[in-house]
């Protein structure tokens, strides 16, 4: 709560453009923008296939809303501020990061690899120290989930350094 | 009703499904929602009926079990529990959390049973209905289920809105279904067949709430002492069946609704029971008749929202999405022509949910307690499992890399949106409604020959805009509402 009082304390005191609310809108209305003059390259169908609508009239009419309903959240934040919670901690960060480094060594080494590597990373991060705790998350776990998958729902796994010595590849 | 139930795997299916259902429910962050995104690949190994025999028995279990955790550590296990926190947690302070558990227990699984019932008559009758339906009024009753869904759900009505259209625009990636041509695809070829439901429920139900978990690692649950769950006694009974009915029938009204029903009935449930109440004031101190009130309406949600799930194959809610997926992947598609061609496979729902009622009020009431150590697992070892589930779970579907990445793209952009105050729910309904949305309205332009105003000149499309339109403008006029009595 406290903090809660002191953001939106902080919050009021700053230029617009540094405000929360400005920025997610801000956000919004830049994507959605990028995506409604992407839909002005669509193909245009011929009005004897055409049926009812053009492919691209209803995306179009669904970014004007959200860009619509946008400029309206913003001007109403603009009278009652959004209630935004404290600061980000490090371990939210650490996990994202997390996320990034999962999706790299997934590419280029190994699928199970990086949930392996992910867990462990993520439960140490989080504040687990104990070895035991840190091996369940991170290899027995894991393996158990991969026996699972590739033996009931006949799962074949993306080819890895590791997957590949199971596969005999 | 109960015919097709009567074979031992079936019946092996809903005791591991409300099993599983009260483990998900008990865990903070987790939930039927989640739980049933996260089984949806392992139940392509079964078929149709065990399938979503096992999803609904989840959705019945998952709901209650969050009654589990509100009342013992003071945090829901799920969204439509924390009107419980209000009353059960301090009751348990008082050294009465048996007491609090068993009036959980009890108006959960009536006011669940009374939700079956409902759902046994209306189901089919507004299947029946649906038959007068074509093109234009099915275009209109998405909408108004989008705006409704913006106007009861929670938080911000234009937010919910924002949410939904996303959710619709989401769906319009890949080829166009009617003249396939491509769109937001930008030459990746893993995109013209669209963007699946599970990597977007997973990621923004399961990662989204792993981000948000990371951000709560200070937090500390103190969990409140329980010997055994109780029956509550004859008073409590004469004290509480006026609102254990009342709180059903409201429920299982608000679950019809095409809106999220669980959170909003619970608070419906358990303010009503305040206002009958001959002692409100011990509302917030541990009444039994507000446990009563909010666990009697979220349970009676759960039936009424697969009523417009199975007639007319319009989720009533987050997890009836994820069930109407189920029947989708699985060739079976929801509306009138069900009830028609495969009232078994109908009534085996049904009785489904009648027996994972009574199955989780037995549950609940030997097993309250060995539930309640679950919510002791750390966190930090919890969430580390769940994501190792769910890549596999999402990859699986279409053994796709890419759906791995689409999940954790939606994970983080799920965690701003509910930082930010956006529901994400809506995301989720848009998505499914998506296609029903767009399909209906250029099939209706084609109808009316481009005519918009046509849609004007049908009654059913009609009431429904109305009833859009009062959706909208309800939000307004209760904020109104309350400033005046301020």
């Amino acid at each position: 709560m406290k903090n809660v009082q002191k953001s939106k304390r902080a919050n009021k005191s700053l230029p617009f453009f540094f405000k929360d609310e400005f920025k997610v809108s801000f956000v919004i209305i830049f994507i959605s923008t990028v995506l409604l003059i992407s839909t002005f390259s669509f193909d245009i169908v011929p009005p004897i296939l055409n049926r009812g609508i053009q492919p691209a009239t209803f995306p179009k009419a669904l970014l004007v809303l959200i860009i619509s309903l946008t400029l309206l959240i913003y001007y109403l934040s603009i009278k009652k501020p959004w209630k935004i919670e404290k600061k980000l901690p490090k371990p939210f960060f650490l996990t994202l990061m997390s996320f990034l480094i999962f999706i790299i060594i997934s590419k280029t080494l190994d699928f199970f690899l990086a949930i392996s590597l992910l867990s462990i990373f993520v439960s140490y991060c989080w504040g687990e120290k104990r070895i035991f705790y840190l091996l369940l998350v991170s290899i027995i776990f894991p393996i158990i989930v991969f026996i699972f998958f590739e033996t009931i729902l006949g799962l074949r796994f993306p080819p890895g350094i590791i997957t590949n010595i199971y596969y005999q590849v | 009703m109960m015919a097709p139930l009567f074979s031992s795997k079936l019946l092996l299916v809903l005791f591991f499904g409300t099993l599983f259902g009260l483990i998900l429910g008990v865990l903070p962050g987790l939930g039927p929602t989640t739980g049933g995104a996260l089984i949806l690949p392992f139940t392509m190994t079964l078929d149709p009926l065990s399938a979503i025999v096992l999803l609904t028995s989840i959705y019945c279990a998952g709901t209650y079990g969050g009654a589990i955790t509100a009342i013992l550590i003071n945090t829901p296990g799920t969204p439509a529990a924390a009107a419980t926190c209000l009353d059960g947690y301090p009751l348990a302070q008082k050294g009465e959390a048996g007491r609090a558990l068993g009036m959980a227990t009890v108006s959960s699984t009536v006011g669940g049973i009374f939700s079956v019932i409902i759902l046994v008559f209306f189901a089919p009758l507004l299947a029946q209905l649906a038959y007068e339906f074509g093109q234009p009024e099915y275009f209109a009753l998405a909408i108004f289920g989008l705006t409704m869904l913006a106007s009861i759900g929670e938080g911000s009505p234009i937010k919910n809105l924002i949410a939904g259209a996303f959710g619709i625009l989401i769906s319009t990636i890949g080829k166009d279904f009617m003249t396939s041509i491509d769109r937001f695809t930008y030459g990746i070829n893993e995109l013209s067949v669209g963007i699946g439901f599970i990597p977007v429920v997973v990621g923004l139900f399961a990662i989204s709430e792993m981000l948000t978990q990371s951000t709560l690692l200070n937090q500390v649950f103190k969990r409140v002492a329980l010997k055994a769950v109780r029956l509550p006694s004859i008073d409590d009974y004469k004290k509480t069946w006026k609102t254990i009915l009342r709180s059903s029938g409201i429920g299982s009204f608000i679950g019809v609704l095409p809106a999220e029903g669980g959170t909003v009935a619970s608070l419906i449930g358990y303010s009503e029971a305040k206002r009958f109440s001959k002692n409100p004031e011990e509302f917030g101190k541990g009444s039994i008749e507000g446990i009563a009130g909010a666990e009697a309406a979220n349970n009676a949600a759960t039936g009424g929202a697969m009523v417009p799930t199975l007639a007319l194959g319009i989720p009533g809610s987050a997890t009836t999405a994820v069930i109407l997926t189920g029947l989708i992947i699985h060739g079976v598609r929801p509306g009138p022509d069900l009830f028609r061609e495969q009232p078994d496979f109908l009534y085996g729902i049904f009785g489904a949910m009648l027996i994972a009622n009574i199955l989780f009020f037995i549950f609940g009431f030997f097993g309250a307690k060995i539930f309640a150590r679950i919510t002791l697992v750390p966190n930090k070892i919890l969430w580390p499992m769940i994501f190792a589930v769910s890549v596999c779970g999402t990859y699986s579907l279409n053994q796709s890399i890419i759906d791995v990445w689409i999940m954790l793209f939606f994970g983080v952009l799920g965690f701003f949106m509910r930082r930010y105050g956006f529901s994400v729910v809506p995301v989720i309904i848009g998505l499914i409604l998506g296609e029903l949305v767009e399909g209906t309205l250029r099939q209706s332009l084609v109808i009316f020959d481009g005519n918009w105003l046509m849609f004007f000149t049908r009654p059913i499309v009609l009431t429904f805009f109305i009833l859009s339109l009062i959706a909208l403008a309800f939000p307004l006029i209760r904020s109104r509402k309350i400033k005046k009595k301020l």
